[in-house]
């Protein structure tokens, strides 16, 4: 009996426990240097091995805190605080999140109206095409704070210029899945429709649309995470306001590590909520058209 | 089929109507508002030009036209900036209504001359490889006459959105400055950093390779590791590894680590039953098996990987170099110049990165033609 050892649970907790392990193995490491300092300061010698790790472990601005640290800092910054205090990660998850979901959905629009138009189009296909592969060779995220401030110098404030960004990001997953997935109908397919007399407008809702649709949320699993940290970095130039890229600057000005790291932890929690909930929303479709068993 | 063709000539034919009407329109225009000669010019040759190929369009001579039609609409956008050019001092206001009129009369030529190119069809391989270079620097072109024509036209501020030609003039003036900065972020950072995150991944994913039970432990950890906003550990790698480039090359490694790692494995499992029985029946070795046979079939993958990481690489360096950096580097040169307005060198920073990612992006293409040339996906 191998039961065990075939699923994916058991090996994905234990590669989880030796991450976390190492973890910590790495906190004492990297944290010796600062509490041996410590120690020095306060003329404390003969301290005991299990003292000095645990001091390794819980140390205020440590090089890298400790799990239970992060995790001890995102539950009070999450359960803990009401949610319209500006300490409370909610809070800030709350802003970066709007931002990323309305860039997330222009992004989605717009890269599903490309799609059509090149498909529908060989000029567009052959001209634009390159050019849509280009613009994400563009580091875009590098633009960001230019993108913020000129936005902000017009007068477009709050919400739209990190959606722009998430936006420009998330479009080219979809148009290119898209184009993908409106050109996957085989061609006997396409010829039914033909000789059924289809209108071009037929084919697309009846026949285009539906079978793009799996390549339609493939796509969106890689956009939503990737609008996500479009918004995130779109909020370091903006001041460092609010948000959980705001949270990253605030702490790496001021040293807190602990808040760093639990703003990066809240902010993986995140994306693997909005890609679950994409998938999950892909296979209930999929589902309904029949298409799961396969 | 004959339904598409008809109505790509009508579509062409619409085009061309609506150019020559609008050019007329500007003439007209042009005529009443006080003369600017050199602008009327210009709207009689686009009239012309609508004129000789509204005959040539439903032949089949798509080259004749597609040629004619981009040398008109080319020269008339070149005119239309011309007496724009700062110093001089035009009679007439350059930017009324004829200005924008000849704008879209000339973009909208230029569009047609791209449907031209499109749809020729030709078997010679040359002309093929020709044409699809062509295409996409006619529309790359036009994106910039556009924007050129647009910024000086509505005289949009420096500070929003500089010409085309004005950031030019300042790419050429501070070359020294751009080439010390793409040293230190793309010959320092992304390249050393790219290395050794694509090799560390290959490597992993190669020593996992014998153990099915920790490839379902970590694929799945892989797999959620790249959904997640890593360029958010640019701070702490800052903190840990310092200011200069070691810190911005330790991002670029976190972040291209995983997909390389989710790809080799996926590539490695990617040959079939079959293929991998043949093997057996030959008595190959895991080593022969795994370079005769596996490795070449992962390539597609691990080119994926590469090419999503050339991407990822640059935005990691430039992001990383945000959160503190000595006093060079192209996400230095942004943040700051952004601060003082010099918005022009903002993007002659943005120009040097674009081209970078491209050509890293294209050698990358070019490498992986070469090496997977046998795969489906690479037949035309």
């Amino acid at each position: 009996m191998t039961g065990w050892r075939e699923g994916k649970i058991f090996p994905i907790l234990l590669v989880l426990a030796t991450i976390t392990v190492f973890w910590y193995v790495m906190a004492v490491v990297m944290n010796t240097p600062w509490q041996k300092d410590v120690y020095e300061r306060a003329g404390t010698t003969d301290v005991s091995q299990t003292q000095f790790i645990k001091d390794t472990w819980s140390q205020e601005r440590p090089v890298l805190p400790s799990p239970h640290q992060v995790a001890q800092e995102v539950w009070a910054t999450t359960v803990e605080k009401k949610i319209t205090s500006k300490r409370s990660l909610i809070y800030h998850a709350k802003i970066t999140l709007s931002s990323s979901m309305l860039g997330f959905a222009m992004g989605t629009v717009l890269g599903i109206l490309l799609a059509i138009a090149i498909v529908y189009n060989q000029a567009l296909n052959k001209s634009l095409m390159p050019w849509i592969i280009a613009s994400q060779t563009i580091p875009v995220l590098a633009i960001a704070p230019m993108i913020i401030v000129v936005l902000n110098a017009i007068g477009v404030q709050g919400l739209l210029p990190k959606a722009f960004i998430s936006m420009y990001l998330s479009f080219f997953p979809i148009a290119v899945g898209m184009v993908k997935g409106l050109n996957s109908p085989e061609t006997h397919h396409l010829d039914l429709m033909y000789t059924y007399s289809a209108s071009a407008s037929q084919s697309f809702w009846k026949l285009r649309l539906p079978s793009s649709l799996p390549y339609l949320f493939t796509s969106m699993k890689i956009a939503v995470a990737i609008s996500l940290v479009g918004a995130i970095v779109a909020e370091l130039p903006a001041g460092a306001v609010a948000g959980l890229g705001a949270r990253l600057l605030a702490g790496s000005y001021y040293g807190q590590t602990i808040q760093i790291w639990s703003a990066l932890v809240v902010a993986s929690i995140l994306a693997a909520l909005l890609v679950t909930l994409i998938d999950l929303l892909g296979r209930f479709v999929n589902h309904r058209m029949g298409l799961s068993h396969g | 089929m004959a339904d598409s063709i008809t109505s790509r000539r009508t579509l062409e034919q619409a085009l061309l109507l609506a150019a020559g009407a609008l050019a007329i329109l500007s003439a007209l225009l042009n005529l009443v508002g006080g003369l600017h000669l050199i602008q009327l010019l210009a709207s009689v040759g686009l009239v012309a030009c609508v004129g000789i190929t509204w005959k040539l369009v439903p032949a089949t001579a798509r080259w004749k036209c597609g040629f004619i039609l981009f040398v008109v609409s080319t020269t008339a956008a070149y005119i239309l900036l011309q007496p724009l050019a700062p110093g001089s001092e035009p009679e007439v206001a350059p930017h009324g209504t004829h200005y924008w009129l000849l704008a879209i009369s000339a973009w909208l030529l230029a569009w047609a001359s791209v449907e031209q190119f499109a749809s020729v069809k030709t078997l010679s391989k040359v002309l093929t490889f020709f044409l699809r270079l062509l295409i996409p620097i006619l529309f790359g072109a036009w994106l910039l006459l556009g924007w050129e024509l647009t910024t000086r036209g509505l005289d949009v501020p420096q500070v929003l959105l500089p010409a085309p030609s004005v950031i030019a003039e300042r790419f050429a003036m501070s070359t020294d400055i751009l080439w010390a900065d793409f040293k230190q972020t793309f010959l320092k950072a992304v390249l050393i950093g790219y290395a050794m995150g694509c090799g560390a991944g290959f490597l992993v994913a190669l020593a996992i390779d014998r153990s099915p039970f920790l490839q379902r432990g970590l694929l799945p950890i892989g797999n959620l590791v790249s959904a997640l906003p890593i360029v958010g550990v640019a701070p702490i790698m800052v903190m840990w590894f310092g200011f200069d480039w070691p810190s911005k090359a330790a991002v670029v490694i976190v972040m291209t680590f995983f997909p390389m790692l989710v790809n080799t494995v996926a590539g490695l499992s990617a040959s079939s039953a079959m293929q991998r029985d043949l093997m057996q029946t030959y008595a190959a070795s895991y080593w022969q098996s795994l370079f005769k046979l596996r490795l070449p079939e992962a390539l597609p993958f691990i080119f994926n990987a590469l090419k999503i990481n050339s991407t990822l690489a640059l935005i990691g360096a430039i992001v990383a170099e945000f959160f503190g950096t000595p006093i060079v580097g192209m996400g230095f040169r942004i943040s700051t110049e952004v601060g003082r307005m010099n918005v022009d060198m903002v993007w002659a920073e943005i120009a040097v990165a674009a081209v970078a990612g491209s050509l890293f992006y294209g050698v990358l293409a070019l490498i992986e033609r070469l090496f997977t040339f046998w795969h489906p996906s690479m037949r035309q």
